[in-house]
């Protein structure tokens, strides 16, 4: 490979975790997809906060108090510009992406859909972006229709006009958590829009990996987390446009998210705070903030870069060394393609591939991915997902490989 | 520290090659129940006929790894001929061998460590299986066919 865009060799050596070993060998951690892990600087502004600024926020009138409100603004202004959102008070902090899609299903949906409309989703989409519309779904006869996928792994866009008929919302991924596919976002959104349509964008695996524009989508709704590009578990968002959040009835109910509360009812606050019920997870807020610093002091254009010439030497090395004992599940090569590797190795099943891969210090996630329509559509139960990080280097691909070779002579029959 | 050997046994990986009584039986009149591990997406059917108050056929489908295919073939060879009382017995005991003891969940310590004699059990060859506890995250595939039979033998009593 020509020179990385990024000293991978110095980047490592920022995050803690990957320092230590595992069965006396160094870890070979493949499973960003899942979580990545923490630079040292995300660590030190959540511990900062608790030692030195540790109040709630939005509440008193004393120093630390005022110290803490402005960090967890701060962070809401980072990450509209991260997102490519001109107006932070589009963000709304939710536990992750998961509850922003049911922030959305749960409060526009059921201001906006009724019996006979239609959610069109993809079979690339997580359970996170199924199961809150299919409950929408079981509630209100809500039609759920699906846009198919190719032999590749990506969207099959052929009836999309067809498919469209009657639809009030799209939702689809980014990028997907098994094949690493990455849907043409500005050619859906478009496509919703004539026909009425809003569409909102799981973005979980694209943001760690991407620079990320929601207004060059025209997205309405983009869902995010933390815990995938280097910040803390526990926090996501829900961007939406300001127009749609501010139609919307607020989700959960409970302190901060009212302006005006009596014995008769209540009045909800403005956007964001109407959707932020209850104690925000302020060290996971401000950890994430650093997370973001620590993603835009490497550059996003170079981590993307970065990823691209790994998953490309990835696909090559795998291909090669494997041939037609090994199946990766997803586009073949690196065009609107991510770094998500979904393996199947021989007959071998994936929790077996991974139990030995682990033996050999290299962490790959084995099973559904949360994605069991779509592997229904691939014809597996399961596979051994590896997925790429801006701190993966050729060594650890090459590590995959070795590992896979004697998870091979292991169940060699 | 536990080691690939702990987990894959030789007998083990005899039953994942050649699997003992796959296939189907006819619903009915003989009776199916059907296990998913939500983790990993494994799947199992376990059929059932009784005979005369025994277990004369058990039949196995569905997919999955090593220890869950390899788990369910043993258990389909040591309750076919047995009562579904003494088949339950059989499932208690197994049960017993998948457990991690409370103290010894920090440690990693598992019956084995804990005095509970090997062949002890009367399980026969499902004591390769011990080695399982070692690897917590992997207890569930090999209790998957086993609580299918379990849901079998509810079906088949409620008859």
């Amino acid at each position: 490979m020509t020179e990385s865009p990024l000293d991978v060799t110095a980047i490592k050596a920022d995050f803690p975790l990957l320092q230590r070993e595992v069965y006396d060998r160094p870890i070979v951690y493949l499973d960003s997809g899942a979580t990545s892990q923490k630079p040292q600087s995300v660590l030190d502004a959540m511990s900062q906060y608790y030692a030195e600024i540790n109040a709630n926020i939005h509440r008193g009138a004393y120093l630390i108090a005022e110290q803490a409100t402005t960090a967890v603004e701060n962070s809401r202004t980072a990450l509209a510009r991260f997102i490519g959102a001109s107006d932070a008070e589009e963000i709304v902090f939710t536990k992750n992406a998961t509850e922003a899609v049911n922030l959305v299903a749960h409060s526009w949906g059921r201001s906006n859909l009724s019996e006979g409309d239609v959610v069109l989703l993809t079979t690339l989409e997580h359970h996170a972006n199924i199961v809150p519309w299919q409950q929408l779904a079981a509630e209100r006869g809500v039609e759920i229709r699906w846009i198919p996928i190719t032999i590749e792994g990506r969207l099959d866009l052929t009836d999309l006009d067809v498919l469209l008929d009657g639809v009030k919302l799209v939702a689809v991924t980014a990028a997907s958590n098994v094949t690493g596919a990455m849907p043409p976002l500005r050619h859906l959104a478009d496509a919703a829009h004539a026909v009425g349509a809003k569409i909102l964008v799981d973005a979980t695996q694209w943001t760690p990996h991407l620079p990320t524009d929601v207004v060059a989508w025209d997205a309405d709704f983009v869902v995010i987390t933390a815990h995938k590009m280097c910040g803390p578990t526990g926090i996501g968002a829900l961007w939406g446009r300001r127009d749609l959040l501010e139609a919307m009835p607020p989700f959960l109910g409970g302190g901060s998210m009212i302006q005006n509360v009596t014995l008769d009812g209540f009045t909800p606050a403005e956007v964001p705070t109407r959707f932020e019920a209850g104690t925000q997870p302020i060290a996971e807020i401000i950890g994430w903030h650093a997370a973001i610093i620590f993603l835009e002091g490497l550059g996003m254009e170079a981590i993307a870069a970065h990823e691209r010439d790994l998953t490309a030497y990835a696909l090559r090395t795998l291909t090669e060394r494997f041939g037609h004992d090994l199946t990766i599940h997803g586009p073949q090569s690196v065009e609107d393609r991510g770094g998500t590797l979904s393996l199947v190795y021989r007959d071998i099943h994936p929790h077996d591939l991974s139990q030995v891969l682990d033996q050999h210090g290299v962490c790959v996630r084995a099973g559904h991915h949360c994605a069991k329509p779509l592997m229904k559509v691939l014809g597996v139960n399961a596979t051994a997902r590896a997925s790429l990080y801006l701190y993966n280097d050729e060594a650890d691909v090459d590590a995959l490989a070795d590992a896979m070779v004697a998870a091979g002579e292991f169940f060699a029959f | 520290m536990a080691g690939l050997e702990d987990l894959y046994r030789e007998i083990i990986l005899d039953h994942y090659r050649n699997p003992r009584n796959r296939g189907e039986l006819e619903v009915p009149p003989a009776t199916m129940a059907e296990g998913f591990n939500p983790l990993c997406g494994d799947e199992i059917q376990v059929y059932v006929q009784l005979s005369n108050g025994i277990l004369s056929e058990v039949r196995l489908g569905g997919q999955g790894c090593s220890i869950s295919q390899s788990s369910a073939s043993m258990m389909s060879t040591a309750v076919i001929g047995k009562s579904t009382a003494e088949a339950r017995d059989v499932m208690r005991e197994f049960k017993k061998l998948m457990s991690i003891h409370e103290d010894g969940l920090d440690s990693g310590t598992t019956s084995e460590q804990t005095g509970d004699q090997p062949g002890a059990s009367g399980l026969g060859d499902l004591e390769a299986l011990r080695g399982v506890v070692k690897f917590p995250v992997r207890i569930k595939c090999a209790t998957l066919g086993w609580n299918t039979l379990d849901q079998a033998l509810d079906l088949l009593e409620a008859k």
